[in-house]
Formats: structure tokens, sequence, C-alpha cells
């Protein structure tokens, strides 16, 4: 066993790392020239994901999805406050795991990429024309999202299965009842419209109330299945840390989607409760938020053949399928192998009494040896999650003694033993997860950054490190520094996205219901209390624009920047404005800021956003009459 | 032209100005500038308008074209953010007019006539997402309103 990079007090990280002579070099991107690749990272507790170049790792742009955002004002402006919303009321940020891109054959096809919110359920949509957040789904009868959002190989569905098993419908109920089999979890397959994108639940599952962690779905001959990690099959309540680490084994979940959706329109599936929230961002309009009620509920035991449980050692953490379809790789982080299960055993055997070692909820365990295509033998300590180069190597990361390990699909030998600063949650290797892997970097996202960075204070920053995967053995080229915690990421070749990112929005397709399309219908309309200033921006003035409300009146600015020019959006901020920040308005947008009228005064708003050699005077007045 | 030779070294120097003058250039050196203005078609897609009797159908749609995305910094009588129109299809040839709208980004960097007129106004005039088609029928209504 090598140790290598022990995250706690490490000291040197730097000069541990055998850098490549010419590693500079490799991530050098000469000033005008463009990355070769998209990294998206989760933005884990921030809620948010950021946007990095590969290989020089600059950071180009924040996407605000479950969090608001002050740069630009999402989830606070009349526009896009109602994303936010949920069924527990308005809420401005959440933890955000895991990015799934869209694929269509299984490839990424660079339409959308989904991002889950753990804490209170939901998914999001963030289009990657615009890469802004178009879409959030919150998920009923779950607490806790967390194996999700995984993309069946069409981008048919998303799977969400709950973290935390809790009473489902919610009852409180004594705890000590999880282990009396009162608490459960949910499988939601949540379907996309292959067209919009657009969201909708369209199947829940009820499963045994373990925790659900992780998934991904199959590929060519596995493409009606998902595979779902489970801990905690002890069903432990307190001390969970020891409680949830007894049994030698947990589960990999072995779900087929498609039998699940013929069991849906064959009826065996009942109505059940659950209240949602469905949040859409129609292009250039306000967010059309919609309360939602019910959900199709199926029991396992209403539809044989829907699922199997695949003994894992040992709490399980990543599944992951290789690019054929065949393997499917554990992740036991207490395991001291890496266990790869075999579909094309796992479908000669499910349906065999004699490969059985037992029933839960009427789902089958299978025998482990029985699924079992191999194992990697002493790999490293706490092995978390694989990712596929493509050309028969996988990479796991393992958490405990910070590394990548590169082993063989087939042989199950390690190949190599890569250090890691430190504690490195999830890897990302470009396109990895699909079945086309570019297969050139990886990132490792880590969790811990002692002695790496000057230190900034007690919280350090998070980091990733990337490697060039492209020749026989993987090389360290660089780390960074990351914004949040870097979860997981989905990268994505700047040749499928580069050329189709929006550049303006069209002013003849503006249909927000209060644009205005030239400067001669600006105005203020007077509606009892509430005034509506019509107003549009363009290099470098307002119009209208002096304008005169009263104490108390509430104030909507509906707000259009006349621009068509790309790059070019104007910013608009009142002074004293206390539910608003500043807000940000893209060429031929309409966006509106909301605002309390004041003791009586002048008030200046201004252009916050630097758009020409007159930006400073795009500035102007609003007087507050008593 | 001292003045737009100050500004381009100054803008070459600070990112800032840069970005506002002329980002355009895309690591391309500065262009030469062209040897005499009058008479000049621009610099862009437009190299030949043939004029006609005035169409007053094209200048409608042209008005329309106009009042959305060029009457905020364009009047006739006085100028605004930019200059005033009144007699520009006598100062200016129809190709010079619809490169300016089509291509008031690479016009303001290479064109002498359009340089001199940024140093004048200072502001860079915006494309505003105008199809040739669209320019010549705001060329139309421009026409119109001069023969007033």
């Amino acid at each position: 066993m090598i140790l290598i990079g022990l995250g706690y007090g490490c000291k040197g990280g730097a000069a541990t790392a055998a850098l490549a002579s010419d590693a500079a070099k490799r991530v050098y991107v000469a000033p005008g020239e463009k990355d070769e690749v998209y990294a998206f990272l989760s933005g884990g507790f921030s809620g948010q994901m950021s946007v990095y170049g590969i290989p020089s790792t600059r950071l180009f742009k924040i996407i605000p999805v479950f969090s608001v955002f002050p740069e630009n004002g999402y989830g606070y402006d009349e526009e896009t406050k109602n994303m936010l919303r949920t069924t527990h009321g308005y809420i401005p940020w959440d933890d955000s795991h895991h990015i799934e891109a869209s694929m269509t054959d299984g490839k990424q096809d660079g339409r959308w990429l989904f991002l889950n919110a753990n804490n209170t359920p939901r998914l999001a949509r963030i289009d990657l024309k615009s890469f802004e957040t178009k879409e959030i789904i919150e998920i009923p009868n779950s607490a806790g999202n967390h194996a999700s959002p995984f993309a069946t190989e069409n981008t048919e569905y998303l799977m969400a299965a709950t973290r935390f098993s809790v009473p489902i419908p919610q009852a409180s109920v004594p705890i000590e009842n999880f282990s009396k089999g009162d608490f459960k979890g949910t499988v939601t397959m949540v379907k996309v419209d292959p067209k919009s994108g657009r969201l909708s639940l369209e199947l829940q599952i009820l499963v045994p109330g373990f925790d659900y962690d992780l998934s991904h779905c199959g590929k060519g001959k596995s493409h009606d299945w998902c595979f779902f990690t489970s801990y905690n099959s002890e069903q432990a309540y307190k001390m969970i840390e020891v409680g949830a680490s007894k049994n030698d084994k947990d589960y990999i979940l072995a779900f087929n989607w498609v039998r699940a959706k013929q069991c849906l329109d064959q009826g065996k599936a009942s109505n059940f409760g659950g209240e949602y929230y469905r949040n859409y961002l129609p292009e250039n309009q306000p967010a059309i938020s919609e309360k939602l009620s019910g959900v199709k509920m199926l029991q396992p035991k209403d539809c044989p053949g829907v699922m199997y449980y695949m003994p894992t050692p040992k709490s399980p953490h990543g599944t992951d399928v290789d690019p054929t379809g065949e393997y499917i790789v554990g992740g036991g982080k207490l395991a001291t192998v890496i266990p790869v299960h075999s579909f094309s055993k796992l479908m000669d055997v499910k349906d065999k009494p004699e490969h059985r070692s037992g029933m839960i909820m009427d789902i089958p365990i299978l025998k482990y040896e029985s699924t079992l295509a191999g194992e990697v033998k002493k790999p490293c300590l706490g092995p978390l999650h694989t990712e596929f180069d493509g050309k028969g190597y996988a990479y796991t990361s393992c958490f405990v003694s910070s590394e990548v390990v590169k082993w063989e699909l087939g042989t199950w030998e390690v190949q190599q033993h890569l250090p890691a600063y430190y504690s490195v949650g999830h890897l990302s290797i470009v396109g990895g997860s699909s079945k086309d892997p570019y297969g050139k970097y990886l990132i490792a996202l880590n969790k811990i950054t002692k002695d790496r960075y000057l230190p900034v204070g007690m919280e350090l920053p998070q980091s990733a490190q990337l490697y060039d995967i492209s020749g026989g053995k993987a090389e360290l080229l660089s780390d960074f520094p990351t914004v949040g915690e870097p979860h997981y990421s989905q990268m994505i070749p700047a040749k499928l996205l580069m050329d189709k990112a929006a550049k303006i929005y069209p002013l003849e397709e503006n249909k927000h219901p209060y644009a205005i399309k030239n400067e001669k219908d600006a105005r203020v309309v007077r509606e009892g209390n509430t005034v509506r200033v019509y107003m549009t921006q363009i290099r470098s003035h307002f119009k209208p624009d002096t304008i005169e409300v009263k104490s108390g009146d509430t104030v909507f600015f509906h707000v259009t920047n006349l621009e068509q020019d790309f790059d070019i959006p104007h910013g608009f901020a009142v002074s004293g404005a206390p539910e608003m920040p500043n807000l940000l308005i893209m060429p031929g947008q309409t966006r509106t800021f909301k605002w309390k009228a004041p003791k009586p005064g002048i008030y200046p708003f201004y252009c916050t956003d630097f758009c020409s050699a007159l930006h400073q005077e795009m500035q102007q007045y609003i007087r507050v009459l008593p | 032209m001292k003045i737009i030779k100050n500004i381009i070294k100054f803008g070459k120097i600070t990112p800032v100005i840069l970005g506002l003058i002329a980002f355009s250039y895309c690591g391309k050196e500065k262009p030469a500038e062209a040897e005499s203005s009058v008479g000049s078609k621009g610099i862009g897609p437009v190299t030949s308008v043939t004029l006609g009797t005035l169409d007053e159908g094209m200048a409608q749609k042209g008005k329309q074209n106009f009042e959305t995305k060029c009457s905020a910094c364009h009047k006739f009588e006085e100028k605004v953010v930019g200059p005033a129109l009144k007699g520009v299809t006598e100062r200016r040839t129809p190709e010079w007019i619809m490169n300016m709208i089509l291509n008031p980004m690479e016009m303001t960097q290479k064109d002498p006539i359009a340089q001199e007129l940024l140093a004048e106004h200072l502001t860079q005039m915006t494309f505003q997402n105008v199809k040739e088609s669209e320019a010549r029928e705001i060329l139309e209504y421009l026409r119109k309103m001069d023969k007033k």
C-alpha cells in the first residue's frame, strides 16, 4: 500500500508533486487563444455552478442555479425570484452536488446540463446556449436528493433517489421506527421533453429505507437500466457513522426503468400524494411557477423484474458504468477492493433462484459472486468514484489515501497511483461518464488544501487538479482553487458549445409583457399606489431619465436593454434599495427592479456595468414626493 | 487626424479604452488608414447600391426599424448620442451609410470619416442586429427624410 499525500498535516505539497518539466507549456493558453474544453464544476454548498476553461483552468463564469446571485440579480428580480420557490417557501440557496450533461445515443450533445439540490430536493436544467438556469423542479416524497440527476442514454429520464429515508408520506413517528421499516426511500423518474427540455415527474418507486447515494445509468446493452448505490442497509438511526458501517456489504440497486414505465402504462402504479413546485423561465419572460400535486407511485412487489439488489462492499459511493455498458464499478468507501459487476452476468442470473440470497420488500438480493466480473485488489484507501478514458482504463478516486488510481478493465490490475492534494472526492474526464470519452484531461475535485496555497484565513480554498491522461502515464499538470466545493463536474469539448453560445436576445422576439422596443414608448404609468416605469437603456442613457413618484409607492422599473450588440449588457441600480441588488440586463432583455419609494428626496439611479466612454454619465434621478 | 491617432494609441495601452473602441481587432495589427474619404463607400458587406425613385413602402419599413434600433441615439435636427442625420444622404454615399449601419465597429477602426465621427462623438456606434435588407430600408427612410 502506498500512502501518498495524506491530507492532514502534509508538508510541502507542491514540492512532492512530480511535475512534468513542460507542464506549464501544456496549460498555457496565450492571450486571445481559446481553451480546448469547458469544465462545469458544481458549487457544493454554494448552490452555484462555475465554468472553467481547460487546460488553462481560468474561471470564466459562475452560473447561479439554486442560489441568489448579486452579480446579475438572479433570484431577486421579478423575473427570476420564482425560480427559487418551493413548497417550503422561497429558498435562497441550497447544496448542489452532481452535474449531468444531456446525451443523445449516450454521447454528450451540448444542449443542457442538469444539477441537483440535495437539501430541499430539486433538479435544475441549465441551457447551454445562454448558460442560464431555465427550469427547476421540486422532487416530492424525498428527503435529500443526493443520487441525482443521472440521465439515461438519450436523456429520456433523469433519476433522483433520496439520500435520507423518512416516513413516506411524512409522519411524526418515533425515530427508532427507522429500524422497524417505517422509513422508506424513493426513486423518481423525471421525464425530459426531447425538444424543449421541459421537466415533468413521471413516476416514483417506493424502495427500502436505506440511504441512496449515487447513480449512473446504463449504455448500449444496459440502456434499460440504472444503478443506485445505497449505504446504511443496517437502518441505523443513531451513531450512524458506526451503526451504518457494520455490514460487510451494502447494495447497488439495479433498476430497470423501461420495465417501470411498462408497469406504469399497465396501470400498476397508484395515485400518491406529494406537492411540488415546477418553475420555468421562458426566454425573456418572467418565470412561470406552478404548484403541482400528486404523483404515480409504484411498489416493487407490483412490478416483478423492476429491481434487484447486488451486494457491494462496503458503504459504496460511486456506481459507474463503463463506456461499453458492461461493467458497473462500485466505490466501496470503506472497502479494500474495487468491485466490478458484470451486466451480462446480472442478466444471466437475475431470475434464477439459486443465485439469490433473500428479498427485501419483494426486491430479490442476488449473491455477490453471481454478478461479479472482478475486483481490483488493494487499490487504495477509500475508493469513491470511477471515470473511464475510453481506452480500456478506469480512474478511481481514493478519499482516504488522497490519490487517483489508474487501473485496467478486464485484468483489474492497478497501473498507476497519482497523488491528489488532498482528499479527492469525484473525478471528471472529458465525456468520461458517456459512451464516448474524449479522454485527454482528468480533473480531481479535492476537499482539503492545507499548505497548498497562501493561507486566507481559516476557510482555505477548495481545489481541483488537472492531469493529462492522453499518454501511457497520467501526468499532473496544475492545480487551481475553486469556487465553493467542487463536488462533481462534467467536462465538454469546446467545439460542441462555443459556436452555439447565444450572443443577444433579439429585440423582435422579446415577449416580456412589460418590454418596450423603442424609446418613444418609454413612460411612467401610475396604477393606484403602484408605479410602472417602462424604461429603455442604450449607450449611454436611460429613458425616461427624470422620474417622479410618491413616498410609499411600489415602483417597478421594467428595464429593456435596446442594444443588439454582443457583449453590451447594462446595469441598473437605485440608491438605497434594500430588497434589490444590482440588475444586469442583457442586450434585448427586459428585467424588473422592484423598489418601495422611501421618504421624500432625490435618489440617483445609474448603470453599473461599464458600457462606453460615457458610461459614467449613464445616471439619472428619481424625485420622491411627499 | 491627430486626435484620432492619439485615441488609438491610448487604446493600445489602456485595456478599458481598448475594449471600448477597438475590441474587434482580434489580434490584428492596426490597419493602414484609407487614403481618401471623398466618395467613400466605407468598409463592409455593401459594395454597390443602385438608387431608384423613392420607394414609399421600403421607407415605411425603414422608419419602423429606425425607431426601434436607431432613434435612441439619432435625431435628424440635433446631435444626441450620435450625429444629427439631416442631410446624411447628401453627405455620404449609400454604400457608406449601409456599411456604417451593418459594420460600425470595423468602420470606426478603419474608415477615416467614421474615425473622425468617433473622435467627435466618443461613443462607439452599436451594431443593432440589422439585416442587409433592413439597412437598405433604413437608407430609403433617410432619403425620404432628406427630401422633406
